[in-house]
């Protein structure tokens, strides 16, 4: 197989394993109307799957060894204190994104 | 077209991370040697960050179809999740329904999960102009990186943890919107309990289970918490 068909084969593969993922709870309930769980559960899934996704996001973060975690500790600690205080949601990100690279840079 | 100004406002954010991530997509499938063509195609149908990033070095190395399909479902998989608090606003939604099933990637997600809807707005409009203007930021990136690889040698590395920012944020905003704080603690527990279990590769799909199966044990008390009456 010469180099561009594996990478159209490589797209058509990834895109229908990638779909069908995300169709799936919609195949699964059609046009039904929902049970009461799953409407429940649309309810409080959405902070606990935020809550998941920070920590998956920070899974690379190393507390054994030097920096020990220390640049992601501190940038996140910025952005929820930002947050609380100012509410200004594209400063604490602009902030935090900033002083991580920053810190990444010189620790 | 308030609808518009609205989504370019509230996808900010997602704006520098997709486009960063997009770029750097784009050079490392140029550095791979694929064409422009393919790297923008790939951005568009596949429309997954962290799979496409992952998919490079696993075609450099010649890896096979079935070993790419697999990787996709197991990084993939909690996209299950993503759609279950969805189903109803998105069947409203018309011909846009596939679209936005289709293209409800993590950012997509976190923002639909925390916008405030101003009350002028047409709602179903609104959320569609975001996925669309999402979308295009990652195609864009993309684009850009596969178009002017070679020039673009400054060192950006950090600047993906602006989605992490993001994502912490509208935690944030969430903590002080909930009542009841056991859906956050609950997957706190999960989430790391995993993560200490099997590792940072394995611990996020388990998690998600795991937290899914204690929210319905939990619902009484989250439930009574939240103001919501028992029928």
């Amino acid at each position: 197989m010469n180099n561009t068909a594996y990478l159209i084969a490589v797209i058509s593969v990834i895109t229908i394993v990638t779909w069908i993922l995300r169709a799936f709870p919609f195949l699964l309930f059609g046009s039904r109307p929902l049970p009461k769980t799953i409407q429940y559960l649309g309810s409080v899934l959405p902070p606990a799957i935020m809550m998941v996704l920070v920590i998956y996001c920070l899974r690379n973060m190393n507390i054994g060894q030097f920096p020990y975690g220390i640049p992601e500790l501190i940038a996140c600690t910025l952005i929820v204190i930002l947050q609380l205080i100012r509410k200004n949601m594209y400063l604490s990100i602009i902030a935090g994104t900033a002083c991580y690279m920053v810190l990444i840079r010189v620790v | 077209m308030k609808e518009f100004r609205f989504a370019v406002k509230n996808t900010i954010p997602i704006f520098f991370t997709y486009l960063f991530i997009g770029i750097a997509f784009g050079i490392l499938m140029s550095d791979a040697g694929y064409s422009i063509l393919l790297t923008t195609a790939s951005s568009l149908f596949i429309f997954a960050g962290s799979m496409q990033l992952l998919m490079v070095p696993m075609m450099t190395s010649g890896a096979s179809l079935t070993s790419l399909a697999f990787m996709a479902f197991f990084i993939n998989a909690r996209h299950i999740f993503y759609g279950i608090g969805f189903i109803e606003k998105f069947r409203r939604m018309g011909w846009r329904y596939p679209y936005m099933i289709l293209t409800l990637t993590d950012e997509t997600y976190s923002v639909l999960c925390s916008v405030k809807y101003e009350a002028n707005l047409d709602e179903d409009r609104a959320a569609f102009m975001i996925a669309m203007l999402d979308h295009l930021y990652w195609v864009f990136g993309s684009f850009i990186g596969a178009c002017a690889g070679q020039f673009l040698q400054f060192d950006m590395s950090g600047i993906d943890f602006s989605a992490t920012a993001f994502f912490l944020i509208v935690v944030v905003n969430q903590w002080q919107q909930y009542r009841s704080k056991l859906p956050f603690l609950t997957a706190a527990v999960c989430a790391l309990g995993f993560y200490l279990l099997l590792g940072k590769e394995y611990f996020l799909i388990p998690a998600m289970i795991t937290c899914l199966i204690a929210l319905i044990l939990l619902r009484r008390p989250i439930e009574i918490k939240e103001g919501i009456p028992n029928e």
